[in-house]
């Protein structure tokens, strides 16, 4: 059941309007408050010793020497680390078989990759601990080295965790229909092998946390640069052996996150150690090469897939054989097994076919740990399905528009269940792309192509067709074990004059959540978003929820944020209605007023209401409530997940004698159901497609055979700049869910989704007149000369 | 790090039209001295390599990057950070039209941008939008994707000259 919020004239109509961003302002006014801002009295500075090979055991530790340097007050090494906090085991019971080893905050006897903590020089300063830890001499005794993915499973690669048998992590088959005999009977069979490469997610403020251990109260308070402050605060009280009441974690401004501040790291659950240990707050900052080794990496993957067609260009069956290299280590507590199977997922996503086939084999490696970056999997099944569809259009010499039209499930076909076992509520392929078409002069833009081409010049238009999976129930980590919460809640409270505080479980950091809450709160109750302040961020203020991930901000705590303000209009129309003598059903609040709902004349302003609940309680009715404080919590429980979709296009140039390719413009088109703040949405479709087009264009991190990873600086690990970037048209179709009275889904990821996927296919329209095609990303000039034939070797 | 790195110099310097004495660690550089001996925390440190331009300041009227300045060379310097030309009202019209467009999400390249952009500003004239994104290019930012940071110095460029609506 979703309300309507179409009309723009209904009162206090602040949803699916844009408005500002309450905590813009200090931002733009450098008045933020990252981990870094804070200092807190007796502070104390932790730096990492990490291993330099990808796999040693680790003989001995000698910190003699920098014991010795002026400032250094501590060093601790695994051991001692280990005393007072509990290793983790990062599997979720439902991905079956998934496997992981026991992971300590600091490798106790054997590292196994760059990058890996070994020990920790606690310092009055940042300098002091890296001056001290320069110092630490470790023996280690190198290991072999388990580097290449596909062979990772061979007999004769060494197993990395002995005691786990082999180097298979995970592994899942999906299959549906008879794919063997659909590719037997098909008219076309394409076949190519893909690869995304590995990404990190530079976040331009680097992993922060600052922990305070206080004896006296015996409580552990960390603020902490994180998405999911709950979950951190589940974990950091398990492995440290503190209740869980006992353990706040605050959530303040957060640099960018993108996926990267959800997961469990271990030097920042050393840090917490600690500080335990010596009793005082301990602050640790990654430094640049420290973010590029121990960040989680992602999108390692190499893909051999094909798809069957008929003649008329039906899709009739897929096959995907999926491989994933994660590191050392499944990533602690969502586990490094969902990016795989979200690929086995999400493949053949927008598309009516039955017979289905997709296996992910999730390996392990001396590498850093791979883990839920933005987009989990996304961007990996959008670049096949799309990829493969592209080329069978190519062989049918259909249009890439029309063989997409010919396959998407029609608009009107749902709910229906994707041959991946995927329910969808309510999706809009089709208004989608015949909303990109207009938005893009499509035909316009063929015949520009066309004509440029006479005179040599390569453009091409690529479409990627995409699902998005929001609002995630249990079914994504609680049924697995996982205690990561995927309910959420609101408090909303109205204080004596008249403003409203709302504390909400998710968290904020840059997409504009506390002002899409405050947005809602302010339409719920009735009063203007600027009489509304949103709190987020703090475990021991907001109700448990879980944090922002997986697009459920909006979606999930918007939703408990509109419930919890439309029970607190109630109770303030119970108390209006007593003061007033009238029925409650004939008044409502309107621009922090209480109105004649017939008349809309003002009967009373809430801080009157304000003033008699709290100071003059005696004069209304005996037993009257007046609860003007209410709590809702909201969880999805019809679907598994809240599926939107949507389409993107990129124009580009491909300059065939250099290989570089120049991008003119992109468009997307996505339907994340009700929009709260237009502004915000297209924000965060903008900021994801630039950093789908980092990966399609830019970004790879390197390893040498060793296990080196070789481009640990933003000067060699390239991000896309202003300047490479196009402008970027975003429409929007807008289908509501029907689970929640809000309607909304969720749009965080929707743009890295399908962007690599539409300038791969851009990319290998340009260059099909030539006869070339790349599958590999990045797409840097050398792999498009290779691929012309220009560069052999 | 050496002994002679240890030592420690004075400088004396102005930050935000105060004057300012101290004594610094001479390996220091300018973003650590701001955030730490004076408390300026909107100037942030991301790469501490030059690239990023997370801690773009201004001394002596350009923009610089903190992160390659050491404090012992900001002696006898102006310096100017987001607190102060924000006290100033020096770039009141780009922080508002930041704030209206959006063209911050998590905020920690905001500071840098707003020097860099006050920088491309300060030529005069309606710089093209290939002109905004080249000048621009020195700052990385992961959240926005850029178009609407583009889009807020335009604006600002417009209304500085006389033309369009703030
Ligand atoms: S921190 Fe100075 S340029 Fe990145
Ligand atoms: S707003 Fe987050 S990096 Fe620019």
């Amino acid at each position: 059941m979703t309300i309507e919020f179409g009309n723009p004239d209904r009162p206090n109509s602040y949803i699916g309007k844009t408005v500002p961003r309450p905590n813009a302002g200090r931002l733009v006014q450098g008045r933020g408050r990252y981990v870094d801002d804070i200092v807190l009295p007796r502070m104390v500075h932790v730096a990492f010793v990490r291993s330099p090979f990808a796999h040693a055991r680790i003989t001995g530790i000698d910190a003699g020497e920098a014991k010795s340097v002026k400032g250094v007050l501590r060093v601790f090494t695994g051991k001692d680390i280990a005393e007072v906090c509990t290793p983790w085991v990062a599997v979720l019971a439902h991905l079956k078989g998934l496997k992981s080893p026991p992971e300590y905050p600091i490798a106790v006897d054997r590292a196994c990759w760059v990058g890996e903590p070994v020990a920790a020089v606690v310092a009055t300063s940042r300098a002091a601990a890296e001056d001290g830890s320069a110092l630490i001499d470790v023996d280690y005794d190198p290991l072999p080295v388990v580097t290449d993915m596909m062979s990772a499973l061979d007999a004769d690669t060494p197993v990395l965790h002995e005691d786990m048998g082999d180097n298979l992590a995970f592994r899942r088959l999906h299959e549906a229909g008879d794919v063997e005999a659909a590719f037997k009977s098909a008219h076309k069979v394409v076949s190519t092998r893909f690869r995304t490469a590995r990404h990190t997610g530079v976040t331009l403020e680097p992993r922060s946390i600052l922990a305070d251990w206080n004896p006296a109260e015996g409580q552990l308070t960390a603020y902490h640069a994180t998405q999911a402050p709950h979950m951190i605060q589940t974990v950091l009280a398990e492995h440290l052996g503190v209740p869980e009441g006992r353990v706040r974690v605050i959530c303040g401004d957060v640099g960018g996150s993108y996926g990267i501040k959800v997961h469990v790291y271990p030097d920042e659950v050393a840090t917490a150690a600690i500080a335990k240990i010596m009793a005082r707050p301990v602050k640790f900052v990654a430094d640049r090469l420290e973010s590029f080794t121990t960040d989680i990496h992602a999108r390692d993957h190499e893909i051999e897939a094909r798809i069957a067609v008929e003649e008329d260009g039906s899709i009739t069956a897929m096959d995907v054989d999926d491989w994933t290299a994660i590191g050392a280590y499944s990533v602690y507590p969502r586990t490094s097994a969902i990016e795989g199977n979200q690929v086995v997922n999400l493949c053949g996503g927008p598309y009516d076919f039955k017979n289905y086939r997709a296996q992910t084999t999730v390996v392990f490696q001396n590498k850093t740990p791979t883990c839920q970056y933005r987009a989990v999997g996304h961007p990996i099944a959008v670049a096949i399905t799309e990829g493969l569809v592209d080329q069978a259009a190519a062989e049918l010499g259909m249009d890439p528009v029309e063989i997409r039209r010919r396959n998407m499930f029609r608009d009107d076909a749902y709910p229906v269940t994707s041959p991946a076992n995927m329910r969808f509520e309510a999706l809009s392929h089709h208004a989608s792309m015949n909303k990109l078409m207009d938005l893009m002069d499509y035909d316009g833009l063929r015949a520009e192509q066309a004509e440029l081409r006479k005179s040599g010049i390569h453009r091409g238009i690529g479409i990627a067709s995409f699902i998005e999976l929001t609002n995630p129930s249990p079914f994504m980590y609680g049924i697995g074990g996982a205690r990561i919460s995927a309910q959420d809640g609101c408090t909303v409270r109205m204080d004596p004059d008249g403003s409203l505080v709302a504390l909400s479980g998710v968290t904020e950091q840059g997409q504009g959540t506390e002002a899409m809450l405050s947005q809602i709160v302010a339409e719920g109750v009735g009063v203007s978003p600027d009489k509304v302040r949103v709190i987020t961020g703090d475990t021991q203020v907001t109700p448990y929820g879980g944090g922002t991930w997986a697009s459920r901000g909006a979606g999930i705590g918007g939703e408990a944020a509109l419930q919890s303000a439309r029970a607190l209009r109630e109770s303030i129309l119970t108390v209006a209605a007593a003061m007033l003598q009238t029925e409650q059903s004939r008044l409502d609040i309107r621009d922090g007023q209480v109105v004649d709902t017939a008349t809309g004349e003002s009967r009373m302003p809430l801080e009157e209401i304000g003033r008699i609940v709290y100071f003059r309680g005696d004069t209304l009715p005996k037993g009257l409530p007046r609860e003007l404080v209410q709590t809702r919590h909201f969880i999805t429980s019809d679907y598994p997940f809240a599926f939107t979709n949507g389409v993107q296009a990129s124009y580009l140039e491909v300059d065939i004698e250099t290989g570089v390719v120049k991008l003119l413009k992109h468009w997307c088109v996505e339907d994340c159901g009700r929009i709260i703040n237009p502004q915000l949405v297209d924000e965060q479709i903008r900021g994801g497609i630039v950093q789908g087009v980092g990966g399609a264009l830019f970004e790879e991190i390197h390893y040498d055979g060793d296990g080196q990873l070789l481009n640990g600086s933003m000067a060699d690990y390239l991000v896309p700049m202003a300047a490479e970037m196009p402008d970027m048209v975003v429409g929007h179709v807008e289908t509501p869910t029907k689970e929640s009275l809000l309607g909304a889904k969720g749009a965080g990821e929707a743009g890295t989704a399908g962007a690599p996927a539409a300038v791969m296919n851009a990319i290998n329209d340009a260059l099909r007149p030539r006869g070339a095609q790349i599958t590999e990303m990045p797409f840097t000039p050398e792999r498009i000369l290779r691929a012309l034939g220009v560069l052999k070797d | 790090m050496s002994e002679a790195f240890r030592d420690r110099i004075d400088i004396t310097l102005t930050v935000n039209g105060e004057p300012v004495e101290a004594r610094v660690a001479s390996g220091q550089h300018l973003t650590d001295f701001l955030r730490l001996e004076l408390g300026l925390t909107g100037a942030h440190a991301s790469c501490e390599h030059g690239v990023c331009g997370a801690c773009t300041v201004e001394v002596d009227g350009a923009p610089i990057r903190g992160c390659l300045m050491l404090a012992p060379q900001a002696d006898g310097a102006e310096v100017w950070t987001v607190e102060g030309l924000t006290d100033t009202a020096a770039i009141q019209d780009l922080q508002e039209a930041f704030v209206a467009k959006n063209a911050l999400q998590c905020g920690f390249c905001t500071p840098g941008m707003l020097v860099a952009a006050k920088d491309l500003l300060s030529r005069g004239g309606i710089p093209s939008r290939q002109e905004i994104r080249e000048h621009m290019s020195g700052n990385y930012c992961r959240c926005t994707g850029y178009e609407a940071i583009v889009d807020a110095v335009e604006t600002v460029a417009q209304a500085r000259a006389g033309r369009g609506a703030a």
